[in-house]
């Protein structure tokens, strides 16, 4: 236990009770300094967090609470916790706003003041799960449920085949973002569980749009062509494949399937690391069977015959469909959460996506999300066991099960490294797992922002891929002392300088990441240089570092934290930064080229050369930045 | 089927109620979501087939329990062992969840244990001696083809009630039951492949 009073202070500031029904800037309140521990607080305050609705517990450690704002009215009944209808999901950003998916519809936050975000337009069109994207002026919602209506009536679908009923995709124009106007959707066979929009760089004049479905598949009564019928019984089957939408730009409401890729065919088991099958004892088996024909007889007797018999209406040949697919188009590559694999998919062809490798895992029960690290030699998967319905973080469950899983990625062959769960043990009364998060543009690292529902955001490092490590974290008490009652982030991802979260029952948090032993303040002063235009965390961005000091300071912190560069030698590239910084012209130019001409030959020396020349070319580019 | 508690044409009028009190008398009704739920207490309507569902997968999940529950006692190998650890944990988690929804709904609620009436895909009484008879490799043998065949079920059990007319309109019966279906579609596909190795140990998966 090594914690400062400035992080106690901060710890206790935070768990007073949250302001109950507005936005509380946290602007007023002084910052406590930064904590510079590398431990963790402990006892683990996030455990035994006091429940409440609007006026939980909380706890935080490295992130300041921004503002936490509840839903639009439209969506808020303050009378019934827990009412399903009115679950915010997931988040997509365009410009100052943060759309915000609801079961029951859309809501439009102005967060360019983030300690006060300000509602635009809560805009009701029901059908769960709401998944939203955005391009240009397109705004893309997705529809699974049997309850979402074509006129987003707020009514439901009583007839189990009805040509009211909208699953798939809607799609909405936002050039005036207080007035959506509902152009068109696109009807699937399973309906829109998430989807990911991907933009094709050789194709500018339509985007792309995988729609993945996990729900059954609907009567060909009510969408013609819908089959559910194993795929050895009919060819045409809507299992065993995504659908791709393409968008004329010119013209979206021409929108329609050109492809329904059967991303799995073919995929047989691959290798699984971590206790897989056992094959030593189905070897001893296999050889007891055959020195004793009896009992191989008594197993396939008739009742078992029977039973396994049931298995051929074929739920076999891979998984049935994807949960969700995260295109990373700057690599030509897809990660497709599917079924119980992990796929790694070829979108060179981008109508057209390939599987190229598969893994699977034996503590992985159901495949929901991938992230991949910038330069895309890292893979994460998630695994949302339970659907994001049960409580998965107790003391009792298993560290491995619920959790990610990161992989090396090296010439399309995926490599498990090692597991992270969130390491804070949550009630039984807290729906808690793996789930949706982004990349926080922290250069020469992976660091990640991540929603674990009731178990709250962590913030974690993957550098090292085979020890992750959580360096900062925010939770809040159940909703409930008694029984489970659904809520917490649904999504976080970093967005131009701050961290938004999605909060099932609370509505929209935002944070700031504070500087501390993990991340320097030059760390995160880089990191707020990259900027979005717009974001959908399922086609993750490619993460581009304008020259800056801040930069440049943000590689040395790191080989002053890693011992890359001598001690004496990292305080001299400091005073060099610095006094560079305050020359301009060519006296700025000279200064900053001999720095980088000195790093390049201290690179020879380093035990890091690799982030040595990364601070010698972004010393380079700050010398070609005209000032 | 008609809905248990609120009939549609009842909620229409409530909400409308509900919308002009929340409105006063000027102005025309503006009805929200949030209006909605106020106005049916948070409870959308509901059928008979979500009550049988609901229920009747409470006495399905159990026996599941019943049958992963044997696994440390009756001689499972290490990955049947995991798998049905897996199982126990997350089907108890879920008879939690329906039972906090019949519960919140005030209907009755069985209590976890296996149902006395078969649901589609459930264990005869037979089979489940046959099963809690078996040990070490041929319990797993048994317990796979078991579990394929009651994990089924379940999906038929899924499938009957996306088929009833106003059924899984409530967004947490759609949500358990599309869960449900997904992944015991998934779990049996991996329990496909752990029979096959079982038969065929060099094509261990």
């Amino acid at each position: 236990m090594n914690r400062t009073p400035a992080s106690l202070l901060a710890i206790a500031l935070l768990s007073v009770p949250a302001c109950a029904t507005s936005s509380s800037p946290a602007g007023a309140t002084p910052q406590p300094a930064p904590d510079l521990s590398t431990t963790a607080p402990n006892p683990d305050p996030r455990v035994g967090l006091r429940a409440g609705w609007m006026n939980p517990g909380e706890a935080a450690w490295n992130l300041r609470v921004v503002s936490k704002t509840p839903p639009s009215e439209k969506f808020y009944n303050p009378s019934t916790p827990g009412d399903r209808r009115l679950t915010n999901s997931d988040l997509a950003f365009t410009g100052k706003f943060a759309i915000q998916g609801n079961y029951s519809g859309v809501q439009v936050w102005d967060i360019s003041n983030p300690s006060k975000p300000t509602l635009r337009i809560a805009y009701v069109c029901p059908g769960s799960q709401s998944d939203v994207s955005v391009y240009k002026n397109l705004l893309f919602v997705s529809g699974e449920s049997t309850s979402g209506r074509l006129d987003c009536g707020l009514q439901g679908v009583a007839d189990s085949v009805s040509h009211d009923r909208l699953r798939g995709i809607r799609i909405f124009e936002i050039s005036d973002i207080e007035n959506p106007k509902y152009l068109t959707n696109v009807q699937t066979c399973r309906g829109s569980h998430t989807h990911t929009v991907v933009s094709d760089p050789k194709d500018p004049a339509n985007v792309y749009v995988y729609i993945s479905g996990s729900a059954p598949v609907r009567s060909p009564s009510e969408l013609p062509g819908c089959s559910g019928a194993p795929l050895d019984q009919d060819p045409n089957s809507a299992l065993f494949r995504i659908e791709v939408i393409k968008v004329p730009l010119a013209a979206p409401e021409q929108a329609r399937i050109v492809s329904s890729p059967r991303i799995f065919q073919g995929l047989t088991a691959p290798p699984r690391h971590a206790e897989p099958f056992d094959s030593a004892r189905a070897a001893r088996i296999a050889a007891a069977a055959a020195a004793n024909p009896g009992a191989a007889v008594r197993v396939t007797d008739g009742t078992v015959a029977r039973a396994a018999d049931t298995t051929r209406p074929a739920r076999r040949g891979g998984p049935t469909q994807c949960h969700d697919i995260t295109a990373y188009p700057a690599i030509g590559l897809a990660g497709g959460a599917c079924g119980g694999y992990g796929l790694l998919l070829d979108i060179s062809d981008v109508a057209n996506p390939k599987r190229i490798a598969a893994v699977a895992d034996s503590n992985f029960s159901f495949w929901h999300s991938a992230t991949f690290s910038n330069d895309g030699s890292k893979i994460l998967f998630t695994d949302e066991w339970g659907g994001g319905s049960a409580p998965r973080c107790r003391a009792t469950d298993k560290y491995e099960w619920g959790a990610n899983a990161i992989f090396t990625l090296i010439d399309n062959k995926m490599t498990f490294k090692s597991y992270y769960k969130l390491p804070a043990a949550q009630t039984s009364f807290e729906n808690c797992v793996a789930h949706n998060g982004s990349l926080i543009p922290i250069p020469g690292r992976e660091v990640m922002v991540q929603g674990w529902y009731q178990g709250g955001i962590s913030v974690f490092d993957w550098t090292d891929p085979s020890h992750p490590k959580e360096i900062a974290y925010h939770d809040r008490g159940p909703m409930d002392s008694t029984k489970l009652v659904s809520a917490g982030s649904w999504s976080v991802y970093w967005y131009n300088g701050f961290i938004v979260s999605s909060e099932i029952a609370r509505g929209l948090d935002i944070f700031e990441l504070l500087p501390s032993g993990f991340i320097s303040r030059n760390e995160i002063d880089a990191a707020k240089t990259v900027h979005f235009d717009y974001l959908n965390a399922q086609e993750q961005p490619k993460l581009v570092w304008p020259p800056s000091f801040a930069l440049a300071r943000a590689y040395l912190d790191q080989l002053a934290r890693s011992n890359g560069l001598a001690p004496a030698r990292v305080s001299a590239v400091r005073s060099e930064l610095a006094r560079a910084e305050k020359l301009s012209g060519n006296a700025r130019r000279e200064a900053l080229t001999g720095l980088a001409d000195q790093l390049g030959s201290d690179a020879q020396g380093s035990s890091d050369q690799n982030k040595v020349r990364m601070l010698a070319a972004a010393a380079r580019d700050l010398a070609a930045t005209p000032r | 089927m008609s809905p248990v508690r609120a009939s549609p044409p009842r909620v229409a009028a409530a909400l409308l109620a509900a919308a002009i009190a929340g409105c006063g008398s000027a102005g025309p009704p503006v009805l929200t979501p949030a209006a909605q739920a106020r106005a049916d207490g948070g409870r959308p309507p509901y059928t008979r087939a979500d009550v049988d569902f609901m229920s009747g997968m409470i006495g399905h999940h159990a026996q599941a329990v019943v049958m992963a529950g044997w696994a440390p006692s009756h001689g499972a190998g290490a990955s049947l062992r995991a798998l049905a650890e897996r199982i126990v944990v997350g089907q108890r988690d879920e008879i939690a969840l329906m039972q906090t929804w019949l519960r919140d709904r005030n209907e009755t609620v069985p209590d976890g244990g296996p149902s006395h009436h078969l649901m589609p895909g459930m264990l005869t009484a037979e089979q489940l001696a046959r099963l809690d008879q078996a040990r070490g490799p041929e319990f797993d043998r048994l317990f796979l083809a078991f579990m394929i065949q009651h994990h089924q079920g379940a999906i038929t059990m899924v499938e009957q009630l996306f088929g009833a007319n106003g059924a899984a309109q409530d967004e947490t019966v759609f949500k358990f039951a599309s869960d449900v279906h997904v992944d015991q579609i998934t779990e049996i596909e991996f329990m496909s492949k752990m029979l096959a190795a079982l038969a065929n140990p060099e094509k261990s998966p």
